[in-house]
């Protein structure tokens, strides 16, 4: 236990040396939400956002943002890394497992985006009066069922990619297509229903993140959903991870 | 009584065999070497004695322990470099050796460590901005800071410029007296003349030979070969005679003079009593080289 403490606080003091991956999984959220805001338009309320504030209709699509970049690339790329460098076999020949040092880097990242969403939070309550969660057990669940189904999927990706390349590009490529679907591009409401409803199913279930925000009741459906890809992704990253 | 015993061991990866036999002892506080070309499975073989891989078949034992089940105590008692094996780049000297050091049960003093391996400078450095020396002496550090019985260290000095290397040698030396048994991985033959007590020849998977590198010079054949330039075209026919001379070659004002025994006096005083002055005189005596030539029917830098 004391060895992977010691790990756990290398690679965060390592990840805080290295600022890129963290401006963007923990800052650039919330500075695209201070950008769009501080268009008077998108201040105030209107029919197009269905008589919200774009602000309101945006910031769940910008959570998904925190967690693309946190979980599928950050997570991602470091693990990728570290085989590629053979950092994760240089661990094998010592008396820790490198298992460890894959459940720092989760964690990590994990941090990483409930900071971001934290600042997010808090930033959108007091600049633009976004309320602060309507249900925050609920919130706080769907973010960590929705973070740990992106996890997953990232390690996969991590322990099955043949070269750092390759995990890099398939990772940035599902990044794209989850933030797609859960609306950083075209704002969910230009969508057509079907890419809506695949966005609300798939991870990290932005519809489930919206409505915990609002207040709204959540299904029960995409949170199921969430808990089963974490759980197979999980599964088929451990079996197929390899250190080298 | 060896601290290391590998009987027989093979292991393929699919079709290709990367160990077809492989059999050796190493004694507790020597330096052995496994000496061969690229490709010829001593890495492999090494993987198998750490506990990295697991062997086809063929019995291995470290300190009466076997890697395969006993790989959780085997790693407190092995330290292992691998080669190209890198670390984070932003992890500082001190700081990586300081995180080895709490992975094992009676860790060294890793500062005394960064003085013995001259890193005492560099342990606030990142390891992006190290040489590719200090990089190496990182590594061995690495190796050492758990206090092991047996350090596994696989081409230690590749990539490194003549001076590195040189240092780096002595630094092994200095590690052995310190009672650490030292398997050393290497396709430097220099190397293994210069550090190794005793080394297996290794090629195409299974081991050729394992002697002293003096024991492994004294089963060639033990011919010299004497070049010179002669001071006025030399008649061929003035040395063949000599008991001790086998042949005898003349090309472009040099000479090739080949045979055994007292070769060098005969020569010489022949061509003194007929006044050829030997320019560029050169004895060549069998090295490790020429017995890995014979040993394995190839160069080592094939």
């Amino acid at each position: 236990m004391y060895a992977f403490f010691k790990i756990l606080k290398m690679e965060a003091r390592l990840s805080l040396r290295d600022v890129a991956p963290v401006v963007t999984a923990v800052v650039l959220p919330t500075v695209i939400m201070v950008v769009l805001g501080a268009v008077p338009a998108l201040r105030r309320p209107d029919d197009v956002f269905g008589g919200q504030r774009f602000v309101d209709v945006f910031a769940p699509s910008l959570l998904v943002v925190t967690l693309v970049m946190a979980g599928l690339n950050g997570l991602t790329n470091a693990l990728a890394g570290y085989r590629e460098r053979g950092v994760l076999r240089r661990l094998s020949t010592t008396p820790v497992s490198p298992g460890a040092l894959l459940a720092a880097q989760l964690l990590i990242h994990l941090a990483l985006a409930a900071c971001g969403a934290v600042l997010l939070v808090v930033v959108g309550r007091v600049l633009f009066g976004i309320p602060l969660p309507a249900r925050p057990f609920v919130f706080a669940l769907a973010f960590l069922l929705g973070a740990a189904s992106l996890f997953a999927v990232g390690l996969l990706i991590a322990a099955s990619a043949p070269t750092t390349g390759t995990a890099n590009g398939l990772s940035s490529l599902l990044g794209a297509l989850v933030m797609f679907l859960g609306g950083v591009y075209l704002p969910r409401y230009l969508l057509p229903d079907v890419l809506v409803r695949v966005g609300d199913l798939t991870p990290p279930g932005v519809r489930t993140l919206q409505d915990a925000w609002t207040g709204a009741s959540p299904e029960l459906l995409p949170l199921a959903i969430m808990a089963a890809v974490a759980a197979a992704a999980g599964i088929a990253a451990a079996r197929f991870f390899r250190w080298e | 009584m060896p601290i290391i015993e590998v009987t027989n061991l093979r292991k393929r990866y699919g079709d290709r065999v990367a160990v077809r036999d492989v059999s050796f002892e190493v004694a507790e506080g020597e330096i052995f070497g496994l000496l061969g070309p690229n490709g010829a499975g001593k890495t492999t073989t090494v993987e198998c004695v750490a506990g990295l891989r697991i062997p086809d078949s063929g019995a291995v034992s470290v300190l009466g322990f076997d890697p395969r089940r006993d790989a959780a105590e085997l790693r407190q008692l092995v330290g292992v470099q691998l080669q190209e094996s890198r670390l984070p780049d932003r992890i500082r000297v001190g700081e990586a050796l300081d995180l080895y050091s709490s992975f094992y049960r009676r860790p060294a003093d890793w500062t005394e460590l960064l003085d013995e391996l001259g890193l005492a400078e560099q342990r606030n450095t990142a390891y992006k901005k190290l040489s590719g020396g200090q990089r190496q002496r990182l590594s061995i550090a690495l190796a050492l800071v758990g206090s092991p019985r047996v350090a596994i260290l696989d081409e230690l000095t590749t990539g490194l410029d003549p001076q590195a290397r040189r240092d780096t040698w002595q630094l092994i030396e200095r590690v052995r007296e310190r009672g650490v048994t030292i398997v050393l991985v290497t396709h430097f033959m220099e190397e293994a003349e210069r550090l190794c007590d005793r080394l297996a020849v290794i090629d195409s998977g299974g081991v050729v030979a394992v002697d002293s590198p003096a024991g492994l010079v004294a089963r060639v054949d033990p011919e010299q070969r004497l070049r010179f330039r002669p001071s006025v075209p030399l008649d061929d026919a003035l040395l063949t005679g000599l008991a001790e001379v086998t042949s005898v070659r003349s090309s472009g004002g040099q000479t090739v003079v080949t045979g055994r025994g007292d070769l060098l006096q005969a020569v010489t005083s022949v061509l003194a009593r007929h006044r050829i002055v030997a320019a560029d005189l050169r004895i060549e005596q069998p090295s490790l080289d020429d017995a890995f030539v014979e040993l394995t029917g190839h160069r080592l830098d094939r």
